[in-house]
């Protein structure tokens, strides 16, 4: 029993069948909790008022927008060594995912940066790099609707994914020499002094779980649709062959 | 691998190969920016180093998609993949005598379109070494896209939007020492910055493309 017997479709299939009701179930109940929560049952800030309500779409938006690249990256990585299909697909699925991901955390951004900054956008290092993620993203999705040979596709895209990563890193590291930021620094890490308060962050850890459990939903949802959508292929080129 | 360096180069220059639309097309971006911005002297000075990195680098991407396509279309691409030159070396040649063709006149250019652009006198030594630092990873970083999109019909534009966002940190840093060279300032950190990406690209990215181009060729 290991891992890799998932690499099997049908057996992936299976599995996600199981699971996925459960994921739902959890992404919607922590969303509701944790939204609700945050929305009606938190003070507002001394300093932001009632906008600091919009960190709980903006963080966990963000951070799934980066690890959505990052599973691409571990699921290309697969494809690439062991060359499994259902990790090519999965990659492939988590695309737009990500691609939403990002556009909601930019959004959200530039509806709190409005009120605080005084301006719905800056050239700062975090949203400069954000808006490059965003490019990097089309380009992936270009490059997979642009190739019809799906196992050609599969190749050249995780290529594309290994590459593009080294260059958003180097990109993140860039702008920060380019520009000095608006952007507050991290304020969730778990060795810090000076984090979010806990009446803010209780409720956000719990919309940061709704984020990851709705990111594994959709990946696992899509790269089912993925995997019927290339049987159905295969049988009507069969059907066709026969009739 | 000589012989194909001389040979990429020949077909360039001879007619129709393109030779000097990328320069020409260089001059056109910078003569019509004043049109766009207004000829007021001391706004070009500001905004010349950064438009002139800009140019370059849309005059070298305009010319990528013939860099492997050509070759492609009439199956020389074939020939030279089965030749004893591993594909990586085949992609970095071609890579090199793009340079040469685009880049280095590209290079060369820039100080003459800087008299246009009002750039300050301080400035253009600077420009001159940060574009010979920064313009052969572009070569090589769009080689990379054009083994990536070789095997689409009309990849052109898709090849624009795969390039673009690579070229961000050369352009960064380019453009940024360009400024500080022309504000007087002490441009020794991002060229350095420049020629480490430059030098990174240069070794590793031949192998990517290289890896690519294997798969389109399948």
């Amino acid at each position: 029993m290991s891992l890799w017997e998932y690499a099997n479709p049908v057996k992936f299939l299976r599995l996600s069948e199981r699971v996925l009701p459960w994921f739902w179930g959890l992404s919607a109940m922590c969303l509701v909790v944790g939204l609700v929560w945050g929305f009606f049952f938190t003070p507002d800030d001394f300093r932001q008022g009632s906008t600091v309500k919009i960190i709980y779409l903006h963080v966990p938006s963000a951070l799934m927008a980066i690890n959505a690249w990052f599973m691409m990256l571990v699921a290309s990585l697969i494809w690439i060594i062991r060359r499994h299909h259902v990790s090519a697909l999965a990659a492939r699925a988590a695309a737009p995912v990500g691609v939403v991901m990002t556009l909601i955390a930019l959004f959200t951004g530039a509806i709190w940066g409005q009120p605080m900054w005084g301006t719905w956008w800056a050239w700062d290092p975090r949203l400069t790099s954000f808006l490059i993620l965003f490019l990097f993203y089309l380009g992936y999705i270009a490059l997979w609707e642009a190739i019809e040979d799906p196992d050609t596709a599969a190749d050249l895209t995780s290529i594309l994914c290994l590459v593009g990563t080294v260059f958003a890193v180097l990109s993140r590291y860039a702008v920060n020499f380019w520009n000095q930021g608006l952007h507050q620094g991290a304020s969730l890490s778990l060795d810090k002094e000076e984090n979010v308060a806990d009446v803010f962050y209780q409720p956000l850890l719990v919309c940061i779980a709704g984020f990851v459990c709705l990111f594994f939903a959709l990946v696992l949802y899509r790269t089912g649709t993925e995997i019927r959508v290339r049987r159905t292929r295969a049988l009507i080129a069969r059907e066709g062959k026969l009739a | 691998m000589r012989a194909l360096l001389i040979r990429d180069l020949r077909l360039a220059l001879r007619a129709g190969g393109g030779f000097g639309l990328g320069l020409a097309f260089f001059l056109i971006v910078v003569v019509l920016v004043p049109f766009s911005v207004g000829p007021a002297p001391e706004l070009l000075t500001r905004i010349a180093p950064g438009v002139l990195w800009l140019g370059a680098l849309l005059a070298c991407l305009l010319s990528l998609d013939r860099l492997l396509a050509v070759d492609w279309e009439d199956g020389a691409l074939d020939l030279l993949a089965t030749s004893p030159l591993p594909l990586e070396g085949v992609v970095a040649i071609k890579a090199v005598a793009h340079w040469i063709t685009t880049g280095l006149p590209l290079v060369l250019a820039a100080p003459v379109l800087g008299v246009l652009l009002n750039l300050a006198p301080a400035g253009y030594g600077v420009l001159v070494l940060s574009l010979l630092l920064g313009t052969p990873a572009l070569s090589m970083i769009g080689a990379f896209g054009a083994a990536l999109t070789v095997g689409i019909k009309r990849g052109g534009l898709l090849l624009s939007l795969l390039v673009l966002p690579l070229y961000v940190p050369t352009l960064i840093f380019g453009a940024e020492a360009a400024r500080r060279g022309a504000e007087g300032l002490d441009p020794g950190t991002p060229l350095l910055m420049l020629a480490g990406i430059t030098g990174a690209v240069l070794a590793l990215m031949p192998f990517a493309a290289g890896a690519v181009l294997r798969v389109n060729l399948r």
